[in-house]
C-alpha cells in the first residue's frame, strides 16, 4: 500500500489522481451513450476532430480546451450534415471528417511545434503526470457540468436513445437531445485530453461501458459500473506511467482493456468460459471448408 | 375519391352527443406526402371519431405507415392537415401513444420491462423530475393489463417477440393518450397475444378513445374493426367495415387478386 500512498506526496500526482478519477468517470458514463447507440465510431470521430480546433487556439492564444471543444461539435455537425444532404451513410461520413481533421491537426501542431514548445504527443497518447492547477479545476468543472446533465436528463436520454423515433413521437425534443448528448460527449473528449490523449480516449469512452455491460442489465447499472471500472483503469494507468515512465494514456487503455477480457471471459452470463459453446469445438469456417472440399 | 368527408358519421351513434364528438375529431384534409421521388399519399380526407376502433389496410406500399407517421409528424407532411381539437395534431403529441413498427428498435438495449414501460410516463413526469408514485401504479397496471407483469425485471433482449409487442403496448397504455395509434401489431405473433390486444383496442374504444390500427391482413381478424380505411396512395374508402368491404373497393386497391374475409363481401 504504501507503494501507492508514497507517490501522492507529490502534487502533481495529488493533481493527476484527481483527474484520473472524474476522467475516468465521465468517459464511462457519457460513453454508455455511445455503445448503446452503437456509435462507438462517432466517439473516435469527435476526439480526433478536436485536434484541429486545439491547434488553431493556441495559435492565436485562446484557451485551447475551448478551442478544441468547438472543433468536436462542429465535426459533428459536420457528419451530420453530409449524411442528411448526400447519400453518403453515417458511417462513411464520419471516417472522412475524422480523417480529415486528424491530418489538419496534426498538420497545424507540427507547424506550431517548429517554433513552440507545445509536445504534441501529450495531445495525442496523454500525458496525466503533466496536468496542471488549471487543468485539474478545467476538468473538476466540466465533469460536474456533465453528471449533472446526464442526472437531469436521465429518463429522456434513455428514451431517445433506446427508441428515438417513439421519443420523437411522444413528444421529446430529439433533435435538441441529440445535440445536448453530442456537446456532453464533446465535453467530456475535451475533459480526457490530457491524460489518455485523443488516439486512445475511445477505449476509455467505450470499454467501461462495454465490460459493465456483460455483467449488469441496465443502463443506470451500466454507468455506475463502467464508471468503477473506468476509475480503476484510469487510476491504475497514472500508476504505471509513474513507475514505468510510460504515456498514460496507452497504460490506461491497457489496464481497461485487461479488465474488458476478465468479463468477456469470466461474467457470469455472458461468459466465455462460464458459458462454453458448444460449437467452439470446432470452429464454423473450417466445418464448412470441410463441407466444401467433401463435396468436390 | 367522392366518398363524403364524413363518412365515420354517417348512419350511427345517434343517441349520442353529436358536437361533442365531432369536436374530439380528428380532422385530415387534403393530406399528402411524398418522399423524394414517390408520392406515398395524395389527397387524403377522412373525419375520425373517437369511440371506434379503426383499421388502416391496404396492399404492401399503400402508404398506411406514411398515414399514421404523417398525423405525428413524423414525415413532412407535403400537402394538406391533420387537425385535433382544432389544432395541428402534430403539436400535441402529448395526447397520442404510437406503437411503430418493432424492427426499429435495438433489443439488445442494457433495459428492463419495467424501463420500457415507464417511457410512456416520461412526458407526463416533466422534464428534470422523477417519476410519481402515481405514473409508477399506472405503469404496473398497464404490464398487468397485458399479462407481463411476471417480467417487469426482465432485460427486454430476452423477451420473445409477442412478449416485446405487449411490451410495447404497455408502454402505449401507460401514456394515457386520447388518440392510440399501432403500426402492424400482429406480426409473428400468437392468436392469444392478439386476442389480449383486441381485448385492450376494444377496451380503449370503449373508453371513447382513438384507436387506429394498421393491419395489411385480411383475414378474420379484420371482424374486430369497426371502421376501415382502405388505402392505395389515395383513400380507397372509408367507413363502417362493410361500407369498405365491397368487391369494387378491393378491387381497386388490390387489383383484383385478393380473397377477402368470407361473410363480409357485399
Ligand atoms: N423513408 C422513405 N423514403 C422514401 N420512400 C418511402 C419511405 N418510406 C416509405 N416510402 C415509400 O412510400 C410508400 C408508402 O410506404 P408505407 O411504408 O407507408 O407503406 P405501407 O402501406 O405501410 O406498406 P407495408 O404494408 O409494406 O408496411 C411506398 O411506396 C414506399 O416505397
Ligand atoms: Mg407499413
Amino acid at each position: 500500500m504504501d507503494v501507492l500512498l508514497e507517490p501522492l506526496q507529490y502534487g502533481f500526482m495529488q493533481r493527476s489522481l484527481i483527474v484520473a478519477v472524474l476522467v475516468g468517470l465521465i468517459c464511462a458514463v457519457v460513453g454508455s451513450y455511445l455503445m448503446v447507440q452503437r456509435l462507438a465510431l462517432l466517439g473516435d470521430a469527435i476526439s480526433h476532430s478536436v485536434l484541429p480546433g486545439l491547434a488553431i487556439a493556441f495559435m492565436i492564444g485562446a484557451n485551447i480546451f475551448v478551442g478544441a471543444f468547438i472543433a468536436g461539435v462542429l465535426s459533428t455537425m459536420a457528419i451530420a450534415w453530409i449524411r442528411t444532404r448526400s447519400p453518403i451513410k453515417e458511417d462513411a461520413a464520419m471516417g472522412i471528417v475524422f480523417s480529415a481533421c486528424f491530418a489538419l491537426g496534426i498538420t497545424l501542431i507540427t507547424l506550431i511545434q517548429r517554433d513552440n514548445k507545445i509536445d504534441l504527443n501529450h495531445f495525442l497518447f496523454g500525458n496525466i503526470l503533466g496536468v496542471s492547477v488549471a487543468e485539474v479545476w478545467q476538468t473538476a468543472l466540466i465533469s460536474l457540468l456533465v453528471l449533472v446533465v446526464v442526472k437531469l436528463l436521465y429518463k429522456e436520454l434513455l428514451f431517445y436513445t433506446f427508441d428515438p423515433v417513439g421519443a420523437q413521437a411522444a413528444g421529446l425534443p430529439t433533435n435538441l437531445l441529440n445535440f445536448g448528448l453530442m456537446v456532453l460527449i464533446a465535453l467530456t473528449i475535451v475533459a480526457s485530453m490530457k491524460s489518455v490523449g485523443v488516439i486512445l480516449v475511445l477505449a476509455l469512452l467505450i470499454t467501461p461501458g462495454a465490460t459493465a455491460y456483460l455483467l449488469v442489465n441496465r443502463l443506470h447499472q451500466v454507468m455506475l459500473l463502467g464508471a468503477a471500472i473506468g476509475i480503476i483503469a484510469s487510476t491504475s494507468g497514472m500508476y504505471l506511467s509513474y513507475f514505468y515512465n510510460l504515456p498514460s494514456g496507452p497504460a490506461i487503455v491497457l489496464v481497461v482493456s485487461g479488465l474488458f477480457g476478465l468479463a468477456l471471459l469470466f461474467s457470469p452470463t455472458h461468459g466465455v468460459l462460464t458459458n462454453p459453446q458448444p460449437s467452439l469445438q470446432e470452429p464454423k469456417v473450417w466445418r464448412e471448408l470441410k463441407g466444401l472440399l467433401g463435396r468436390h | 375519391m367522392d366518398l363524403p368527408i364524413n363518412a365515420f358519421t354517417s348512419a350511427y351513434e345517434i343517441n349520442i352527443d353529436v358536437p361533442a364528438r365531432l369536436e374530439r375529431a380528428i380532422a385530415i384534409q387534403h393530406l399528402g406526402v411524398q418522399y423524394r421521388s414517390v408520392q406515398a399519399l395524395r389527397d387524403i380526407t377522412l373525419t375520425l371519431e373517437p369511440g371506434r376502433l379503426v383499421g388502416v389496410i391496404g396492399p404492401n406500399g399503400a402508404g398506411k405507415s406514411t398515414l399514421l407517421q404523417a398525423m405525428l409528424g413524423l414525415v413532412p407532411v407535403t400537402h394538406g392537415s391533420v387537425n385535433y381539437h382544432g389544432k395541428p395534431l402534430a403539436s400535441q403529441l402529448d395526447k397520442i401513444a404510437y406503437v411503430p413498427q418493432r424492427s426499429q428498435v435495438d433489443w439488445t438495449y442494457p433495459a428492463t420491462v419495467w424501463d420500457v414501460v415507464m417511457m410512456g410516463r416520461i412526458r407526463q413526469a416533466g422534464w428534470f423530475r422523477s417519476f410519481s408514485a402515481s405514473s409508477r401504479r399506472t405503469a404496473e397496471a398497464a404490464l398487468e393489463r397485458v399479462g407481463m407483469s411476471a417480467y417487469r425485471d426482465r432485460p427486454i433482449g430476452q423477451l420473445s417477440g409477442g412478449q416485446q409487442q405487449r411490451v410495447f403496448l404497455a408502454r402505449a397504455l401507460t401514456q394515457q393518450a386520447e388518440i392510440y395509434c399501432f403500426d402492424e401489431p400482429f406480426i409473428g405473433i400468437d392468436q392469444r397475444t392478439e386476442a389480449v390486444m383486441f381485448e385492450v383496442f376494444r377496451e380503449l374504444a370503449d373508453a371513447e378513445k382513438h384507436v387506429m390500427v394498421v393491419n395489411h391482413d385480411l383475414g378474420d381478424a379484420i371482424a374486430h374493426f369497426d371502421d376501415l380505411i382502405l388505402l392505395n396512395t389515395e383513400l380507397i374508402a372509408s367507413g363502417t367495415r362493410r361500407q369498405v368491404l365491397t368487391r369494387d373497393h378491393l378491387y381497386a386497391a388490390y387489383g383484383g387478386k385478393v380473397a377477402f374475409f368470407s361473410g363480409e363481401a357485399a
